[in-house]
């Protein structure tokens, strides 16, 4: 199955409509307004220190637990938002055209950054208590996870084909039945494989969020993400190592009870080629519960209620002729008005928000900034893909390898990274390296898995016919690789980089700048700006660094990405 | 017998970009009457299935009435139901699951589903695939579960389209006979049947009634009566007759309409992609015996293994080209034809190079053009857009696509299409 690519990557338009700009608006109108709340709650509504937590490895099932758990929610939390925001993008083309420009928008957004001005507000709700900093934090998660989940289903929505579509409204089906029976069924398997990418790039989140401050407010909730916290304010290298192999048992344990047994069972609604030369997907504990039917027996009653709603059908709207035109028409126009006015007060807002404390200067340094952080990207994406590439081809011409290796890529794509960077950052600190050079290889340390894994799925897809004819002309060394194998992986290759090139900036803002004890490295670059400012409570400029840094995504992804992504498409696909 | 529905006047036309309407039906005039079989025959896009989606309720027409049992149509009726192409079975429901949906949604007792599922599914010869998931099953057993689930909710009209053209040869003619069958003895709790479909002979074997459909413009152009008791014999002389009245229907007024096409010719001739080695080998069979340059159309369609939908473009080409001339069902190569076959490869590349020059107006037009500028070389864009002034993007596309594949046969001109030039220079 395929990752999809960010939304304006499949949007094949270089340049941006009206409706990205009125997104982009929307969007930074929304932040501004919780940074501007937010700096006017400035004061500690709740220290939460992390004094409390103890660095015992006994605690730490406990922590890993409530980790797990705040994960749980988060995606409950997103499919929730799927289910709601997608369909309504799909089945009403006049908020669609302004939905899915803003998935894209809020896809290019730093998620660290939504954090840092979206938890003194959380804390706010509830003054005193734990529970706001568990909602910022199940926040900052799903603000990780939603937007591609939706697109995702958005896209399956909007692909139903129309064979299905029709054959459920002769059988007399009404519109509510025809979206569970047909249209979410067909959008299940690619959606949870999107989910599986998120939820990879959740724990990343969810163990940053736990422990952060911002201004003066500090948080630090019990879990994994603030036991290494803790670790690293006390240079325990012993309690990392303990965490990281806590957070491998957690993923495990997601894997097999959570991922594998969806994949198993989302296997029938594929759609489509009936080959089954590839192994369907197996898991254990599903075939447990099948055969326990514990599902059958809980799911039962579940079952019952939606089949006795498929019953209801909404009243006929039996005239659709001319007066529904003349309304439609007169609501279009009230829309677009209303949305025109909603766009204007965000700018305006903003224009306030910036022009009380931002200059021209700060501007320009956060896009200097931004060039640099860019140049670390695209430099260390180039090494990743130099490394990986060939490996993945020779892993993914290896079946037997294969079997092996793509699960343990996944796996590695999925483990939060930062855990891992307290092992590198102590080596800086004790090699005296230069942080500006050293601590890039860590933009990409989770990201690069990805370029593994996609390489290895598009060499594992290679043609035996076209490897065959190679051997038989005698296509050797430089020729082979030129003419046959990354022609071949190309398509493959590129999903992969563009998502470790997203996941790349995100990662920006947490791997610029490092601690190790007392001691603070620092790299130049847009990510080092926003956590700098998120730490000392400078909002306006936190926002202003979100938004320059979502507007280098967005060019990134247009203006290079989205080129050589049809190119590969029309030209390396091979269908 | 009363009219299961009647059709007046029913236009439907799709909008074009630049504000022009693409007619799809013009005028469609039908009744289908209890007991009958009604085929709607033509090549695709043809409109066809389009007036099948507005029987079904599926679209709307823009003008003309379309009422079923009497009262018209506004959405998908009770009592209609439709066998698809593609099948449309659901993936993730089993073979009584797919069969059950459309009864559930009539909201019956759940003991009277199953009943009737069951009973459906006996009755189309799936019993012992009930708990099978339509993957697992091959495409004839696919169709049936179709079948079996427009059939079990007792539909008075049953919506056929193009139910058998994605089984292969045997598969097809199996089925068919079985569904005969089933309807010859009244097993089907169904009044009427509209079978959409492109090859002649299905519609002869299980029709009683056959319309033909003409495109462009779209209209209904013959309601051919076919009386012959089931079960039909396709060997039969009376069977033969219809298929080849149903041909000659078919050629003529398309050859009729080339001609006319030919009289005014400019660029903007609509041309459909046949590629030159389809054209070779028809002209290659029609030389060697038996036919000996003249062949009957329905006997070189079995002989070629062609259906109606993929011999008539070629032909038509061959007629645009002057290789060939159709007339009344049958097809005779000209005397260009004739040298063509005879020739080598070097030869024939001459021969097609002059058919094209000649009688594409299109083809000249490219070759002039690339001629006369100096570095011998014109953008795609530049024809492209002419040519939308005068015909709808994707017949724009269609053309150039056409005379792209044929100037490279006769090597008038080259392509590329990374940089979407044309030019006079072959690669050296």
């Amino acid at each position: 199955m395929k990752i999809l690519p960010p939304v304006s990557i499949e949007a094949r338009r270089l340049l941006p409509s009206r409706w990205d700009l009125l997104a982009a608006a929307l969007v930074l109108g929304f932040i501004v307004a919780f940074a501007d709340t937010s700096r006017l709650l400035t004061q500690p509504l709740s220290v939460i220190s992390g004094d409390h937590l103890n660095l015992s490895p006994w605690l730490l099932p406990g922590y890993a637990l409530r980790t797990g758990l705040r994960m749980l929610i988060a995606m409950a939390v997103s499919l929730a938002f799927t289910f709601s925001y997608a369909t309504w993008a799909a089945k009403n083309p006049r908020a669609g055209t302004l939905l899915v420009p803003l998935l894209d928008i809020l896809q290019s957004v730093p998620v660290l950054g939504f954090l840092s001005v979206t938890v003194v507000w959380f804390l706010s709700l509830t003054p005193g208590r734990i529970f706001g900093a568990e909602l910022a934090c199940v926040f900052a998660i799903f603000s990780n996870q939603a937007w591609n989940m939706a697109f995702s289903f958005y896209q399956s929505l909007r692909t139903v084909p129309e064979d299905f579509t029709e054959a459920g409204r002769m059988l007399g089906l009404s519109p509510w039945a025809r979206f569970w029976r047909i249209e979410a069924p067909f959008a299940t398997p690619p959606l949870i494989w999107n989910m599986m990418v998120s939820m990879a790039g959740g724990w990343f989140f969810v163990t940053l969020s736990e422990a952060i401050s911002v201004g003066e407010t500090t948080i630090s909730l019990p879990g994994i993400g603030s036991y290494i916290a803790v670790a690293i304010a006390q240079r325990d290298l012993v309690a990392i190592l303990y965490a990281i192999f806590a957070m491998l048992v957690v993923i495990l344990i997601y894997d097999q009870l959570l991922f594998r047994p969806l994949l198993a069972w989302a296997d029938r609604f594929r759609v489509g080629d009936d080959d089954r030369s590839e192994d369907p997907p197996q898991s254990w504990a599903l075939t447990m519960l099948r055969r326990s039917r514990l599902i059958d027996w809980m799911a039962a009653p579940f079952d019952r209620l939606m089949r006795w709603s498929y019953r209801w059908h909404p009243p006929n709207f039996g005239l659709r002729g001319a007066t529904r035109e003349l309304d439609s028409r007169l609501a279009d126009i009230l829309w677009y008005l209303l949305l025109c006015g909603l766009g204007l007060f965000c700018i305006w807002r903003t224009y306030a928000f910036a022009h009380a404390g931002l200059s021209w200067a700060d501007f320009g340094l956060t896009v200097w900034l931004g060039c640099l952080t860019m140049l670390r990207v695209v430099v260390l994406i180039a090494i990743a893909s130099l490394v990986w590439t060939p490996i993945g081809v020779y892993v993914g011409l290896r079946p037997r390898l294969t079997r092996i290796v793509q699960p343990v890529a996944q796996f590695l794509a999925a483990f939060p990274n930062n855990l891992l960077f307290p092992l590198f950052v102590s080596l800086i600190v004790f090699w005296k390296l230069s942080p500006n050079v050293w601590l890039s290889p860590l933009l990409v340390l989770g990201p690069q898995w990805y370029i593994l894994f996609n390489v290895i799925a598009g060499a594992r897809t290679m043609p035996k016919e076209l490897m065959d004819a190679g051997d038989n002309f005698g296509v050797k060394g430089w020729l082979w690789w030129k003419r046959i194998a990354l022609p071949a992986i190309f398509p493959h290759y590129l999903t992969g980089a563009i998502t470790a090139s997203g996941g790349a900036w995100n990662a920006s803002v947490v791997a610029e700048v490092a601690n190790w004890g007392s001691t603070t490295l620092r790299a130049d670059g847009l990510g080092a700006y926003i956590a700098e400012a998120a730490t000392s409570g400078d909002f306006r400029h936190v926002v202003l660094g979100m938004a320059v840094m979502a507007f280098f995504v967005v060019v990134v992804n247009r203006l290079f990405w989205q080129p050589l992504y049809w190119l590969a498409e029309r030209k390396y696909r091979l269908s | 017998m009363a009219n299961l529905l009647e059709i007046h006047n029913v236009r439907r036309s799709f909008p074009r970009s630049g504000g022009e309407e693409l007619l799809v039906l013009d005028d469609v005039n039908l009744t289908l009457k209890e007991g009958e079989i009604v085929g709607l025959l033509g090549r695709s896009g043809s409109g066809k299935s389009t007036l099948l989606r507005l029987i079904a309720g599926l679209a709307r027409p823009q003008g003309g009435t379309l009422s079923y049992m009497g009262a018209p149509i506004q959405g998908p009726a009770q009592g209609v139901a439709m066998v698809f192409q593609g099948f449309a079975l659901f993936p993730w429901m089993t073979v009584l699951e797919n069969v059950q949906l459309g009864l559930e949604a009539l909201n019956l007792p759940q003991a009277e589903i199953r009943r009737r599922a069951l009973a459906a599914i006996d009755l189309i010869g799936l019993d012992g695939y009930e708990s099978a998931y339509p993957r697992e099953l091959s495409g004839g057993m696919r169709q049936r579960v179709g079948f079996a689930r427009a059939v079990v909710v007792h539909p008075n009209i049953l919506l056929m389209d193009e139910p058998f053209s994605a089984l292969d040869v045997l598969t097809a003619e199996n089925l068919r006979t079985d569904l005969i069958d089933l309807w010859t003895n009244r097993k089907l709790p169904i009044k009427g049947i509209l079978l959409v479909t492109h090859n002649i002979e299905e519609a002869v074997l299980m029709c009683d009634r056959v319309l033909l459909f003409s495109s462009t413009p779209a209209r209904i152009s013959a309601d051919i009566a076919i009386n012959l008791p089931q079960p039909r014999e396709r060997t039969s002389p009376q069977f033969e007759d219809y298929v080849d009245r149903i041909y000659v229907e078919m050629t003529a007024r398309r050859v009729e309409r080339m001609r006319a096409q030919a009289a005014t010719a400019s660029i903007a001739m609509p041309l459909h992609h046949v590629s030159p080695n389809q054209i070779s080998g028809l002209i290659e069979a029609l030389a060697a015996p038996p036919y000996d340059g003249k062949a009957d159309l329905p006997d070189i369609a079995y002989e070629q293994e062609l259906e109606v939908d993929e011999l008539f473009p070629v032909a038509e080409a061959m007629q645009l080209l002057r290789l060939a001339d159709v007339e009344g069902g049958d097809i005779k190569l000209t005397h260009m034809g004739k040298r063509f076959a005879d020739g080598e490869l070097n030869e024939r590349k001459e021969i097609f190079s002059r058919a094209i020059m000649s009688n594409v107006p299109l083809a000249a037009h490219i070759r002039k053009v690339l001629d006369e500028r100096v570095s011998h070389s014109a953008p795609k864009s530049r024809f492209l857009d002419e040519l939308e002034d005068h015909m709808a993007e994707d017949a724009a596309e269609e053309a150039l696509k056409t005379v792209v594949s044929w100037a490279r046969f006769g090597e008038l001109f080259s392509y590329d299409d990374d940089s979407a030039m044309f030019s006079l220079e072959n690669p050296t």
